[in-house]
């Protein structure tokens, strides 16, 4: 990570801090999260995307769009090969979230609480939408989307993502 | 241009890396539809993730099982006794069942239809899921090495699961009916309408293709049509629990799947179907009355020597319940001896000796005691009473009541009312059979 901070344009010249994260949390976290993905019990956690959470936490965090879009679309290929369907649906939604989230992340101060819900939430929504747009219009899924099972599972996520985020907070290191 | 690419650096490579992605994806729908091949890059994930999963499971089926074995027998006892009573209703039923599908069986057979049915079984347990909320799918423990193929069913005791979608040495990916993707031909089991089961986006299942203008109410029970080729006919898939109309011209069925679906721990993988030609069987089976005889209470055993004092003193003996195969016998009068054979039913019929009796075997191999003058056999012997009586004993056979197989087993063991006519101070002079009768059939009408 060369970057040290970068500008809020939108504001004044106050500064946003960029982070970076060892080795060990980069390949560690990720993975950690498919695991239980794919480990912990489906009633409870099958409504969870935690891949979809560490994307946009890592992402916010570093507030670099090649970082992030990559580090999306490393995850979403991980979670795609573990999942039934043809590879890459997961992988192009969350690079989109990924450069998304970092592009935000780059303009926005996105260390509070309140905002980390509106942008998990925010996110979850486009995540699904570009993972439909892609199984539909691509793959020629016979998918269906529910609204009320989307803003169900987008507050629960973001619920989880608040807490989690605080948790990962402890693996940033300053640049 | 350069200027321009590097000014839109960041988005040059998002377009980039998604079109290298969608790129891909095309390659992959391009060759699914040619032939279904696991990726090498999904054999290497999979391989990653599973041996973890693995070895938590073992780890939290132990930590279970020494819960459940060592410390948590509080209950067990009232829980076994629960069950019991529970298997006696079930044989019960399972007899009343097994007769329903003989007959079915023989119509079939009459009419040469193919059925199929479930060969061979591999039992594998759960250790994963795709883990994704917009798919449903499970990791099993048994892959090809194992036998497991694609497209093969996977159930559970209590109902369909879903089909093997990917195959790994170790491992498959299971997709589950509740899944999006899935489809599963279906019958509602009263009407018999068919229809194809789907998974929704919140995990639900509905049945679909059933025109609006039927008859489809709560409750029903759903089985497996066998139209898709996977599931055989009949397997339980779930219960109707709410109907309303749906689009177009169809109803909107949801179904609760019969299998809990998010609670799998071990499933059973059917490995090999056989398609064949019914064929009612005719040997070896429960009667109902063979199982109300063994659980309904009996007089209680009774020593030789006390039977034969009732015989000589009134003419009557009580059959101990345990002194044949089924717990209850007719009453017929035969008066010759031979050796023990085995019944139709394969078990050999044991009989109460009685000093001045003599025992018989009674067509169909079973067995009679003659006592003087009631006389006791073995319900699996139908034809005795009336045919072998007439030779050794007629006055005897003519006047005593002879129980059909089904009021004696009810009644579990029967007190002969003494015969008017055998005395026992004038007993019958041993005749062997001259010529015995042809061995009791199915076709016997009890």
């Amino acid at each position: 990570m060369t970057l040290t901070s970068v500008p809020i344009t939108y504001t004044s010249g106050e500064q946003i801090e960029v982070y970076r994260f060892s080795i060990p949390v980069t390949i560690g976290v990720p993975l950690l999260a498919l695991f239980l993905q794919t480990f912990l019990p489906r009633r409870i956690f099958s409504i969870f995307d935690l891949p979809l959470l560490v994307t946009i936490f890592f992402a916010m965090a570093r507030r670099n769009p090649i970082s992030g879009l990559l580090t999306g679309a490393a995850i979403g290929l991980a979670q795609d090969m573990l999942g039934p369907y043809p590879i890459g649906i997961y992988g192009i939604a969350k690079t989109v979230v990924g450069y998304g989230a970092s592009s935000l992340g780059a303009k926005l101060d996105v260390e509070n609480a309140g905002a980390r819900f509106l942008v998990t939430l925010g996110f979850y929504l486009v995540h699904a939408a570009v993972y439909f747009t892609v199984a539909r219009g691509m793959v020629n899924m016979t998918l269906n989307w529910s609204w009320s099972h989307g803003i169900v599972a987008g507050l629960a996520n973001a619920a989880l993502g608040v807490g989690l985020y605080f948790l990962l907070d402890n693996f940033k290191q300053r640049t | 241009m350069e200027s321009v690419l590097g000014r839109y650096r960041n988005l040059t490579i998002l377009v980039g890396v998604l079109f290298l992605q969608v790129l891909g994806l095309a390659v992959q729908v391009k060759r699914s539809a040619d032939a279904e091949n696991t990726r090498l890059i999904r054999i290497w994930a999979v391989d990653t993730i599973t041996p973890f999963e693995r070895v938590l499971v073992w780890a939290q089926n132990s930590g279970n099982n020494l819960w459940h074995n060592y410390f948590y027998l509080r209950g067990v006892r009232a829980e076994n006794r629960q069950l019991k009573e529970q298997i006696e209703q079930m044989r019960l039923e399972q007899v009343r069942l097994s007769e329903d599908a003989e007959q079915a069986h023989r119509l079939q057979s009459l009419l040469a239809f193919k059925e199929q049915t479930i060969a061979k079984t591999v039992p594998a347990q759960v250790i994963g899921s795709s883990g994704s909320d917009l798919s449903r799918s499970i990791y099993i423990d048994k892959g090809s090495n194992d036998g497991v193929g694609l497209d093969m069913a996977v159930i559970t005791a209590g109902g369909i699961v879903g089909k093997v979608l990917r195959v790994y040495p170790s491992t498959a990916l299971v997709l589950m009916i509740n899944d999006q993707t899935s489809g599963v031909g279906v019958m509602l089991e009263k009407s018999r309408l068919q229809g194809v089961l789907r998974g929704t986006a919140n995990g639900t299942v509905v049945l679909e293709r059933v025109m609006s203008d039927e008859q489809v109410m709560p409750g029903e029970t759903v089985l497996s049509s066998g139209g898709d080729q996977i599931f055989p006919k009949g397997l339980p898939v779930g219960t109707v629990t709410k109907v309303s109309p749906g689009r177009e011209m169809f109803l909107n069925i949801q179904v609760k799947p019969a299998a809990d679906l998010s609670r799998l721990e071990e499933v059973l993988v059917i490995t090999e179907k056989q398609e064949q030609n019914p064929v009612a069987e005719t040997a070896g089976r429960v009667r109902a009355a063979d199982i109300l005889a063994q659980r309904l209470p009996s007089v209680p055993d009774k020593p030789a020597v006390d039977a034969a004092t009732s015989v000589a003193s009134g003419n009557k003996v009580v059959a101990p319940a345990s002194a044949t195969s089924s717990g209850a016998k007719s009453l017929a009068p035969i008066q010759s001896t031979a050796k023990p054979e085995t019944n139709q039913h394969g078990v050999t019929p044991s009989v109460a000796k009685v000093p001045s009796s003599s025992t018989a075997t009674a067509p169909g191999g079973t067995k009679a005691v003659s006592t003087g003058g009631a006389q006791v056999v073995p319900a699996d012997a139908p034809s005795a009473a009336s045919q072998t009586p007439k030779k050794t004993a007629p006055k005897a056979a003519a006047s005593e009541p002879t129980l059909n197989s089904d009021s004696a087993n009810a009644a579990g063991a029967i007190t002969a009312p003494p015969a008017p006519k055998a005395t026992p101070t004038q007993p019958k002079p041993t005749v062997p059979q001259p010529n015995p009768q042809p061995p009791a059939t199915e076709d016997d009408p009890h």
